[in-house]
């Protein structure tokens, strides 16, 4: 089958879909989409979390089939979302900007370079990526759960959080990221 | 007690940022954030196929006959392959014993052993090309536990065998034994004033890395394979996987990709040779991705065990001897069984003074899940029954359990059971007294945010099954010792290249090596290093792969010991010719190129006095240094097969922890409030990532005193539940805050006088929470995982 949908804010059509895939099986395979993971597969780990209209699901869950016509932010989107959220709808570009624009430097064996947003710059900051399996799912679940709850205290955090295993690092450097990309939030950094 | 030792002190570099001792951020840390960072699950190739592995439903069995002809039939099938398709004599692979078949021949030896292998142009294509392989079994029956595996009439797990430890064993079902015997411990119990006898059950775990097994296999033009590949050492997989495809380890060319965290499970060969040889068969590049039910048929567990011990002291709190006998369940094949009761034995007391010691560790061979590396390898199912024992006889004494401790902790120049001198820092009261001193979390803190019960810090959690009502607290310590790199006699080295030039008018260094980068921060330690040796503020990293000596295995606490004391020996032999390429240069225009000693700081030559005699960029005009060289830690020596004696171990290393849970009495639920850690590292290279992996490991030590444990039916030996749905580790609900106190104390003989550190903090962990549910219900609680009706009194 074909299945339309928007990705990241860019329209994606994926052909010869067998009913059976997920759609992590669809933006990792078929869409060139690795960011979101495949740890269980089962809905347990909450590495392949992305937004499905506006709501965390695990990806893994979900039938490609289910997504027709619907809307998808991923990992790989998640610093143009965040973006496009703090800048709310008076989003553009303006025309002095855009005389100026220049292509920014990226490093591609590093990243470097690379814009980011809050919730990702805060997990390297704090230390909170170690083997960076669970990390996608964490930054989408992290970032939405700051989008409804700006100041979470600890237990929120935890409760926001307790989707997403992560076997590295215990957790608490997450935790540490979680609230540094809180705090900068709330002092408009 | 006064703590001897002292940090290391550091001259060349001390001047240049970034080097170490700073905590530099890890330089695949963008990559891992946007999701751009390949892990061995990502690669992706035109053309590609994806290849499916079948494996046994049944735990021991002959194999009647195997019918591949419908899963051939099946459209989109490339290739199916059985034991009888393998194009060499060499079917068999292994770590230390080549006893595991690539494909099972005629027996298999336990639940979900691979029979044979798919390769299809889609997964489920290729899962149900494997579920329409028919293989008829003609059951055996099961050995399962010591008892049955060394009964008179026992099945032998493995007929003829022929390996190194078949000497020495009472039992052909038994991989290994290793005795150690020390003073007299017959006649020393005799002084004791108490003794104390128990008898304990570790529970299997999994190490549950998140990332799966996966890799790519790509046939290479000329009749080799690349492999793209998640491991923790890639020289080794290269010399099992090679000769299984009949081809010079030349023509097997390896990458490492990213590893989705390992903890041992990435020791063993998984999916490697399957993907290989389902490669060179089709003349296509093949993917292999295991999901999470596969991956616990896929890799080796952390020994099961049951411990025996007795323990004696005297009145006044001395221990007097120590009997010991640990049973470790290897399962089918041997891994890394041998080496783990190594380590089980010769660290099964702990970290105490003990002069009279009469200890045996073993490892059977049964039908049960093959059990390999994980996380602290034999020291930690040791350390689970030595501190339940330290704390009882601290209460026969009636000595307070933490000062019991540390009136028996050794000490530097303590002799180890294996007569091995401890010639290092060995501040293990020191550890116990920084636990203890720390602040202990407030009572009641569910109420901490008003007149009501916040359920998400009591026990249940948002079940909300108490709102404070039959919840107890309790308070437990435990403290281990763990050795840091490859024992007994290992040729454990590392190698290193290093290349330093000019790039863009700014010096450059770069480092390659084939260490697997598997999450521990190894990559940004090496960068600290170069830069620290080599002054210059740009490191490249260079992607770990087989084009590069060998650099040793990602476990046993030592990458940063061994492969980063390669990199800084050849990072000083770069610095050396730079230094002479500088003295050629520019030699005759000051004379303290040759009177001083130089040091490079900040992309310039200087003297130690920090004058400055060149820019690097001008010694480095038009030059290229280059240096592959191999790095040793000291050598150590074989353990004497009836004594157990010899200087078997590189380095050890210390941790301790303070537990505080809160139990709910009546539902048999615990809540780990507070896990505080004190951990003597050497030297911290890169304190943010020193803290990240003792909280990591205190997590692991966490999940199976409460709730990790692989269920194996004692009947059939299969798989009870493999899934994160059964199979359960710590979520962010389940696990505390963790306070970590960083020791600091120089190992002369390590580089920096750093200490392994990754493994030492999953040792005391599970013993800290399981004294403080004892504290707290008053159990005796002799196994662990610790589950609600060993609580309740309901098992």
């Amino acid at each position: 089958m074909r299945v339309n949908f928007t990705v990241n804010g860019r329209p994606q059509e994926a052909d010869d879909v067998w009913e059976g895939e997920s759609l992590l099986y669809v933006l990792r395979e078929r869409l060139g989409l690795p960011g979101s993971k495949n740890a269980c597969e089962q809905g347990e780990c909450g590495s392949c979390t992305v937004r499905l209209d506006g709501v965390p699901v695990c990806s893994c869950l979900v039938a490609a089939g289910q997504v027709e016509g619907r809307d998808v932010v991923t990992v790989e989107g998640l610093a143009d979302f965040a973006k496009q959220r703090a800048c709310g709808s008076t989003c553009g570009t303006p025309l002095d900007e855009a005389k100026q624009w220049a292509a920014k430097g990226q490093d591609s064996q590093t990243g470097e370079g690379t814009e980011l947003s809050p919730i990702q710059q805060a997990f390297i900051d704090a230390g909170a990526v170690q083997c960076g399996f669970c990390t996608p799912g964490l930054l989408v679940a992290a970032d939405e759960m700051l989008e409804r709850n700006p100041n979470p205290t600890d237990a929120d955090i935890r409760e926001g959080l307790s989707g997403n295993l992560c076997r590295c690092t215990g957790y608490e450097k997450i935790m540490d990221a979680v609230r540094l990309a809180a705090a900068r939030q709330s002092e408009g950094v | 007690m006064p703590t001897t030792g002292a940090p290391t002190k550091i001259t060349q570099g001390s001047q240049t940022k970034g080097g170490i001792g700073e905590s530099t951020l890890r330089p695949d840390g963008t990559l891992k954030v946007t999701g751009e960072f390949a892990y061995s699950s990502d690669m992706w190739h035109e053309d590609m196929l994806w290849g499916q592995i079948l494996r046994s439903t049944v735990a021991h069995a002959e194999i009647v006959s195997i019918d591949t002809s419908e899963a051939l039939a099946l459209p989109g099938v490339y290739a199916v392959m059985t034991y009888d398709d393998l194009p060499t004599d060499v079917k068999n692979y292994g770590l230390e014993i080549q006893d595991t078949p690539v494909l099972a021949h005629g027996k298999v030896r336990h639940h979900g052993e691979p029979v044979a292998i798919v390769a299809a142009d889609h997964p489920e294509t290729a899962r149900r090309a494997a579920a329409k392989i028919k293989v008829e079994y003609r059951e055996l029956p099961v050995i399962t536990d010591e008892a049955s595996a060394t009964a008179p009439d026992a099945i032998l797990v493995h007929e003829g065998r022929d390996d190194h430890h078949i000497g020495h064993v009472p039992h052909p079902n038994i991989v290994h034994r290793q005795p150690i015997v020390r003073g007299n411990a017959e006649e020393a119990a005799k002084k004791a004033d108490f003794v104390v006898k128990g008898e304990y059950t570790f529970g299997m775990q999994d190490q549950a890395f998140l990332g799966p097994e996966s890799g790519l296999a790509v046939p290479d033009e000329d009749g080799g394979v690349h492999l793209y590949i998640a491991t923790q050492w890639l020289h080794s997989d290269l010399k099992q996987i090679a000769p299984v495809l009949g081809l010079p380890e030349s023509k097997v060319r390896m990458t490492l990709s990213g590893v989705g965290g390992a903890f041992g499970g990435r020791e063993d060969i998984s999916m490697q040779i399957h993907a290989c040889l389902l490669a060179l068969r089709t003349g296509k590049p093949v993917k292999i991705v295991y999901n999470r039910f596969e991956s616990f048929f896929g890799h080796v567990h952390r020994h099961p065990a049951k411990l025996y011990y007795e323990h004696g002291a005297t009145a006044e709190g001395k221990l007097t001897h120590v009997k010991c006998r640990i049973v470790l369940d290897g399962g089918a094949y041997a891994s890394a069984s041998p080496a783990v009761v190594g380590n089980a034995s010769s660290l099964s007391i702990g970290p105490y003074v003990v002069d009279d010691v009469d200890i045996e560790a073993i490892a059977l061979y049964t039908n049960n899940p093959p059990c390999g590396a994980m996380r602290g390898f034999g020291a930690v199912q040791a350390c689970f029954a030595y501190e339940a024992q330290m704390d009882k006889l601290a209460d026969q004494v009636g000595m307070d359990r933490v000062a019991f401790r540390q009136l028996n902790a050794m000490e530097q120049g303590t002799i180890m059971p294996t007569g091995q001198p401890v010639d290092s820092p060995a501040p293990v009261a020191e550890l116990l007294r920084r636990v203890k001193a720390m602040p202990l979390p407030p009572e009641q803190q569910w109420l901490s945010a008003g007149e009501e019960a916040d359920v998400r810090q009591l026990p249940g959690g948002l079940s909300n099954t108490t709102h404070g009502e039959g919840v107890v607290r309790g308070v437990g310590y435990a403290v281990g010792i763990k050795n840091v790199g490859f024992s007994e006699g290992f040729d454990d080295y590392s190698t290193a290249k290093v290349r330093m030039e000019v790039v863009g008018g700014e010096p450059v260094a770069t480092v390659h090596t084939a260490m697997a980068e598997v999450g521990q921060g190894g990559v940004t330690v090496h960068a600290q290093i170069a830069r620290t040796e080599l002054g210059v503020a740009q490191v490249t990293i260079h992607p770990a792969d087989t084009q590069v000596g060998s650099a040793g295995s990602t476990s046993a606490s030592r990458q940063t010991y061994v492969t980063g004391g390669a990199v800084k020996n050849s990072c000083e032999l770069v610095r050396e010719k730079v230094l002479e390429i500088g003295r050629r240069k520019f030699g005759s225009y000051h004379p303290a190129w040759a009177t001083a000693e130089l040091l490079l700081e900040g992309g310039k030559v200087v003297t130690d006095g920090g004058e400055v005699l060149a820019d690097l960029a001008e010694v480095l005009e038009g030059e290229t240094v280059e240096v592959e060289a191999e790095w040793r830690h000291r050598p150590t020596e074989a353990f004497d097969l009836r004594t157990g004696q010899g200087f078997g171990h590189v380095q050890y290393s210390f941790a301790a922890h303070r537990a505080v849970v809160e139990v709910d009495t009546e539902l048999g639920l615990v809540k780990v409030i507070e896990l505080a850690c004190a951990q003597d590292v050497g030297k911290a290279l890169n304190p943010l990532s020193v803290v990240g992996q003792i909280q990591g490991g205190t997590i692991q030590g966490l999940g199976v005193a409460v709730m990790e444990e692989i269920i194996v039916d004692p009947k059939t030996a299969k798989v009870r539940n493999p899934s994160f749905t059964d199979y359960l580790i710590p979520t962010i609900l389940d696990t505390p805050t963790i306070p970590v106190d960083v020791l600091e104390l120089a190992d002369d003989h390590a580089p920096y006088g750093l200490r392994g550190i990754g493994e030492a903090p999953t040792l005391s962990s599970t013993p800290a929470v399981l004294a403080a549910i004892r504290n707290a219900t008053g159990l005796e609680l002799n196994r662990t995982p610790v589950r609600p009706e060993h609580l309740t009194g309901t098992a």
